[in-house]
């Protein structure tokens, strides 16, 4: 099964604090500035659609879902 | 297919008799034959009126596209804006395109964070409750723009800028800085007056720092990172972003739910339906109808038409929320719908800094109101209805309630 991984890149946010409404068990904001951070880079599996909707959502593109395959797929 | 300049229409458009918070008509034609179509402004320059709600989020985020309005290309509405608006020389926010525009972002940051705003929610509900007890303490009919117009915002407002909570005088120049019986003169007045009580209070907090938003500037200007005018520009445009339109998205919502008491009711029955009436007001009564200027920092190609680099473009946002390939049968309001993609408060990086708040407001405000006052209602005909179109900024300028 593939692991999805979730990636913020921090110099892109615009701190509207959109991805901590979506899924607020997965970003928070830094408490000095208001950026986004991921509390936990593999969210469990029933959390991923709010990701998906948090990375769609972010005004800056600065979220991505990345899928990282944790075993060789069969067939290459 | 290209339009002959000789025919370009001209803009601002003409609105419909009915509802002056309804978009122009030719907004509708304009988005299905057009949505990316050249018109010709008041100082005869052209400029490119986007009404698609596709089209504008592609302009919203695309990084070719710039907020700047030292542009010899920016469309203007009206020389008095330019003079009113550039006067100072310091970018706000709003006018900055990134990495500078990201930076001020995080250096506004702590004052808006998620936590912050829903750790106000009571005391807005507190807020709210005590003025619609007055409301109802009071004489009938009521004004709503200054019974909850105004001070709502205001107060929240105070709040997160770090305003003595004693000190009323922020409340008392909302009126005099955004109403047209204050004229130009007058609009100037207020303006400087708002700029002397905003340096003293960054005087006050550069000894008695707090956790608010001046306070947060103030420590940028201390470390050298931000210059002492541009932490007055910023706190002055929050300000100016703020309180018109939240005032007038308060009582334009309101209006329309008394328009359509059906809607009302149903969020007296299910108060579940007042985040999704939020948004689907603010995607029906749109009050910040030509906030969204910007020009081309180079050529562009959208909707089989190439915007020139340097070109103006104006992005209507209450086209796009009644775009019908997003929303089923928009022109009706309708609460129970999701509205949460519309575009009332922009989209991309310069997406609105205090919706959050605002929002939080708003549900308050709405959520409340109709369930203290079920038998609200307009205290004079409709069209006996005043509206004004200032800065910007629509909304009505008294809404006369009885219950
Ligand atoms: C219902 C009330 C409000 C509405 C409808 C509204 C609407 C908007 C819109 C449409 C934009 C984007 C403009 C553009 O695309 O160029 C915007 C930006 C902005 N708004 Fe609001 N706003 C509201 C309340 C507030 C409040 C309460 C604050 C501050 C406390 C605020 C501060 C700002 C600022 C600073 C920007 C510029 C952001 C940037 O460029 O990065 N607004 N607003
Ligand atoms: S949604 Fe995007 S811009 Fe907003 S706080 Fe999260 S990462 Fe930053």
């Amino acid at each position: 099964m593939a692991i999805a991984r979730v990636h913020l890149d921090a110099s892109k946010c615009v701190t509207s604090g959109q991805c901590v409404l979506t899924a607020p068990e997965v970003f928070d904001q830094r408490e000095e500035d208001g950026v986004g951070m991921v509390l936990t880079d593999t969210p469990a599996p029933e959390l991923l659609d709010r990701v998906r909707e948090a990375a769609a959502g972010c005004p800056a593109a600065a979220i991505r879902l990345l899928h990282q395959p944790s075993a060789r797929v069969a067939g290459g | 297919m290209s339009q002959l300049s000789s025919e370009l229409p001209a803009f601002p458009m003409a609105k419909a008799k009915g509802c002056p918070l309804d978009p122009p008509p030719e907004y509708a034609r304009l988005r299905a034959d057009r949505p990316v179509a050249k018109a010709r402004l008041w100082d005869g320059k052209e400029v490119w009126l986007i009404t698609g709600y596709d089209e504008i989020r592609s302009i919203f985020t695309d990084p070719r596209i710039s907020v700047d309005n030292t542009q010899p290309g920016y469309p203007w509405l009206s020389e008095q804006a330019r003079t009113v608006v550039l006067t100072g020389g310091v970018k706000p926010v709003g006018r900055m395109d990134p990495p500078e525009h990201t930076a001020m972002r995080r250096m506004l940051g702590q004052g808006f964070l998620v936590k912050k705003i829903q750790n106000m929610r009571g005391d807005v509900e507190a807020l709210v409750n005590g003025l619609i007890d007055d409301i109802l303490a009071g004489p009938r009919p009521a004004d709503l723009v200054t019974a909850l117009g105004m001070p709502v915002p205001s107060t929240a407002l105070g709040w997160v800028l770090g305003v003595p909570p004693a000190d009323k005088r922020l409340i008392s120049l909302v009126p005099r800085l955004f109403d047209e019986d204050s004229g130009l003169e007058g609009a100037m007045e207020a303006r400087a007056e708002l700029f002397a009580y905003i340096d003293e209070l960054i005087t006050h907090r550069e000894s008695e720092p707090g956790d608010d938003i001046i306070s947060h500037l103030v420590g940028y200007y201390q470390k050298g990172e931000l210059s002492r005018n541009s932490v007055l520009t910023q706190a002055v445009t929050l300000i100016a972003a703020a309180l018109d339109t939240t005032r007038s998205m308060i009582t334009n919502g309101i209006l329309a739910l008394l328009q359509h008491p059906e809607q009302a009711a149903a969020l007296i029955e299910d108060p579940d339906l007042v985040p999704a009436a939020v948004e689907e007001l603010l995607r029906y009564t749109v009050v910040t109808e030509f906030s969204s200027k910007r020009v081309a920092a180079e050529d562009i190609e959208i909707a089989g038409e190439t915007i020139k680099a340097g070109d103006g473009i104006i992005c209507l946002i209450s086209a796009g929320n009644r775009d019908e390939k997003v929303f089923t049968d928009p022109d009706t309001l309708d609460v129970r719908r999701d509205a949460r993609q519309h575009l009332g408060f922009g989209a991309g990086i310069h997406t609105c800094i205090g919706k959050q708040l605002a929002r939080m407001e708003l549900e308050v405000v709405y959520g409340t109101l109709f369930r203290r006052i079920p038998g609200l209602r307009l205290a004079v005909p409709f069209d006996q209805l005043v509206f004004r179109n200032t800065f910007d900024v629509q909304g009505v300028r008294e809404l006369p309630v009885t219950w």
